[in-house]
């Protein structure tokens, strides 16, 4: 038998609750199925399980709010003998008429909900407060989701952000370093690959961006991975963890893994597909729980440069700012350029000023090298140049 | 002011208003009342306008209607509703029908006051609570007192009213003492149901002599950490369906008390009518407390046990509670 817990979802996590499940007793599950969703006060995310087996019991009823490590459900290991009969299928659930009501006005399924009423059935209370533990936005909603629950979730994303981040500002020595970067050569190249494109095809800046970031923390693996019971645990892949913002308030930092061995279209598209999930509150579990370094790009808003606050336990923060035209220097003449200030906060326990700065000129660098970025697809292609300050 | 010297004084003030009004009935006037609720009238009235009757109720139910078509005010006094069923088809055949099939020439401004309801160990035929058959015909209006203002207010209303109203004393009410507001103050109308206690759990909607069980109920609920809300219909027909339905709209659950038996009873009317237009606001199924579906005994422990009683509306509604935070 295994015990199916709650995954930590982020540092900020420390009890979820239970959404829905997408898996009932009896049911074959494979390693990386999504098994059910669970609310996290950030986003509601779909929980991927990481064994084959078949579900024997469900222990926790959905709506309920429970510590992370409760086990969620427990499974038969292949082979196992079937302990007792799966529940009986086909019998309806008894909601009663107000919350049926009442549920479809704030979008939810009512038969999803624990019931706490009658004969077991749910009841308003029990929508009311399903309601509460749960973004609007997870099964669409018939009539408009009413206010209050939106703000009670705002408050909560309010508090899971206050732990998340003062923990860091507690815990975390950061230093700060910004390099300004010229795009004028990646911007053409852009322009020229998209030119040919529909819209649907096209390359935006904040892809080639992530790109060079992950090909740049080659050179310094001290800002990739994770400070954990007090010594760095460096991450051999980049698992970037994309800031977005969410419509009505918040963020999350949900992670596209293996960046570095990613196409620049297949990146994009994860990009894509991330932005829209985050925003429709579909996220994977695993990528809640193991971004490796955390790009935030704040250029759309207008503001020039930004530095950032750790995620914690990750170890780097990098920071991008508006792509502009500014006054830059170049072959002895002062010309309009398009720029970007690229930042840095890093983790003085795990590395120093002076590997920050070797992240940030090969940062710009790469930049520099468009087609040499979108070509190096896992290839050692940095890999031959001296790693001289490890 | 107990609830028979309520009555006793809305009679009197009748009698003083209007010389129309006379009080017929069996031991009405020398015995003074089986329920001593008109004791003193004759001495004060005379023998004219309280007047003894023979055991007769098809008789002098129907001398009732005569003289209201003849433009008497009739208060004709029915012993107890048991009685009442020999003079049935005067009741709804005639009172209740003679605007119709008059095409509107004749009304019948009689008003009939009886007895209803168990609880005092005289046997099944005098136990009966029939006020919601009555409540089933077109054509009559149908009173349940359930308080001692009550008792005093809804006689001139009735009176006023050029159709038939029957009035529903519950016999333990009679000795039942509350303070009664002055005269301009009595709440007259005979036609809406009122809240008793305001709650926002459950609905408990009941009416005459299940009125102080049911609050004893909801009292005991409150020491459980349930909010219950009492209506008194007070008029059984019409039925005021706003009053119930806001209640039920607020607190999402209802249960029903009546002494009368379920089936086809008054309480499956009113849960019905929650069912029609309160459907998409219940958060529970409907229940109600009624008697039990047996003649009323007459041994004491199992009249008790067939009559609805504070603990089984208590029981009934923790049942419609669920497991509750």
């Amino acid at each position: 038998m295994i015990d199916f817990k709650l995954p930590s979802l982020g540092a900020d996590m420390d009890e979820g609750t239970l959404l829905r499940w997408q898996v009932k007793p009896g049911d074959s599950v494979k390693r990386g199925q999504v098994v059910a969703v669970v609310d996290t006060s950030k986003a509601a995310v779909d929980v991927e399980i990481w064994h084959d087996g078949v579900v024997q019991e469900i222990k926790v009823e959905p709506g309920e709010k429970v510590p992370v490590g409760t086990v969620l459900a427990t499974l038969r290991e292949p082979g196992e003998a079937m302990a007792v009969q799966p529940a009986d299928e086909g019998t309806r659930r008894p909601v009663s008429p107000s919350a049926r009501q009442r549920a479809r006005e704030l979008g939810i399924d009512p038969e999803a909900v624990a019931g706490t009423g009658v004969q077991g059935s749910v009841t308003l209370a029990d929508i009311e407060a399903a309601a509460q533990g749960r973004p609007a936005t997870v099964v669409p909603a018939v009539s408009a989701p009413s206010q209050a629950p939106a703000a009670d979730r705002q408050r909560e994303m309010r508090r899971a952000i206050a732990a998340a981040m003062g923990r860091s500002k507690r815990e975390i020595p950061h230093y700060y370093l910004s390099q300004t970067i010229p795009m004028a050569a990646a911007l053409a190249w852009l322009q020229q690959r998209n030119q040919d494109l529909p819209v649907t095809g096209r390359i935006l800046p904040a892809a080639l961006l992530l790109k060079a970031v992950a090909l740049a923390l080659r050179r310094t693996p001290q800002l990739n991975g994770f400070f954990r019971d007090g010594a760095f645990q460096p991450s051999e892949t980049v698992h970037a963890g994309v800031a977005i913002s969410l419509r009505g308030g918040g963020l999350v930092a949900p992670a596209i893994h293996g960046v570095e061995t990613m196409s620049l279209p297949q990146l994009m598209g994860a990009l894509s597909d991330l932005v829209r999930r985050a925003r429709a509150g579909s996220l994977r579990s695993s990528e809640m729980s193991d971004p490796t370094i955390t790009v935030t790009n704040l250029g759309d808003q207008g503001a020039e440069a930004v530095f950032g606050v750790i995620y914690p336990p990750q170890v780097a923060l990098v920071g991008f700012g508006s792509v502009a035209l500014r006054p830059w220097v170049d072959g002895g003449e002062l010309r309009a350029w398009p720029l970007v200030t690229a930042t840095l906060a890093a983790d003085h326990r795990v590395s120093d000023g002076h590997q920050g700065a070797l992240f940030l000129v090969e940062l710009r660098d790469c930049l520099q090298q468009p087609q040499a970025l979108a070509d190096a697809c896992a290839a050692p292609s940095i890999e031959g140049k001296t790693d001289h300050e490890t | 002011m107990s609830y028979r010297e309520a009555l006793r004084e809305a009679l009197r003030e009748a009698l003083q208003a209007d010389p129309r009004v006379f009080l017929m009935g069996e031991d009405v006037g020398r015995y003074g009342g089986t329920y001593a609720v008109s004791k003193g009238l004759l001495e004060e009235f005379g023998p004219e306008r309280i007047r003894d009757t023979p055991l007769s109720e098809l008789g002098f139910v129907g001398a009732g209607i005569g003289a209201a078509l003849g433009g008497m005010r009739p208060i004709v006094e029915v012993m107890t509703v048991n009685f009442s069923l020999l003079a049935l088809d005067p009741i709804v055949n005639t009172a209740a029908m003679l605007r119709h099939m008059s095409g509107g020439q004749f009304s019948v401004p009689l008003v009939i006051r009886m007895a209803t309801g168990a609880g005092r160990q005289v046997a099944a035929q005098h136990s009966n609570s029939f006020e919601g058959w009555y409540a089933h015909v077109p054509g009559l209006r149908v009173l349940s007192p359930a308080t001692v203002e009550d008792a005093r207010a809804m006689l001139a209303p009735a009176l006023a009213d050029a159709d038939p109203v029957l009035i529903f004393e519950h016999a333990q009410l009679y000795n039942m003492e509350q303070e009664v507001p002055d005269g301009a103050a009595l709440a007259a109308d005979i036609s809406s149901a009122r809240v008793r206690r305001a709650g926002s759990d459950v609905s408990l909607v009941t009416h005459g002599g299940s009125l102080p069980k049911t609050m004893q109920a909801a009292e005991a609920l409150a020491g459980l950490g349930i909010s219950a809300e009492v209506i008194d219909l007070r008029v059984l027909r019409p039925l005021d369906d706003d009053t119930v339905m806001a209640s039920v709209r607020k607190c999402h659950r209802a249960v029903v008390v009546d002494e009368a038996w379920r089936s086809g009873s008054l309480a499956a009317e009113v849960m019905a009518r929650i069912g029609e237009q309160a459907f998409f606001d219940l958060d529970a199924p409907l229940a109600r407390v009624c008697s039990e579906e047996v003649p009323i005994p007459y041994a004491r422990h199992l009249e008790e046990a067939a009559l609805p009683q504070a603990q089984k509306i208590v029981a009934t509604v923790q049942a419609l509670m669920g497991r509750r935070p």
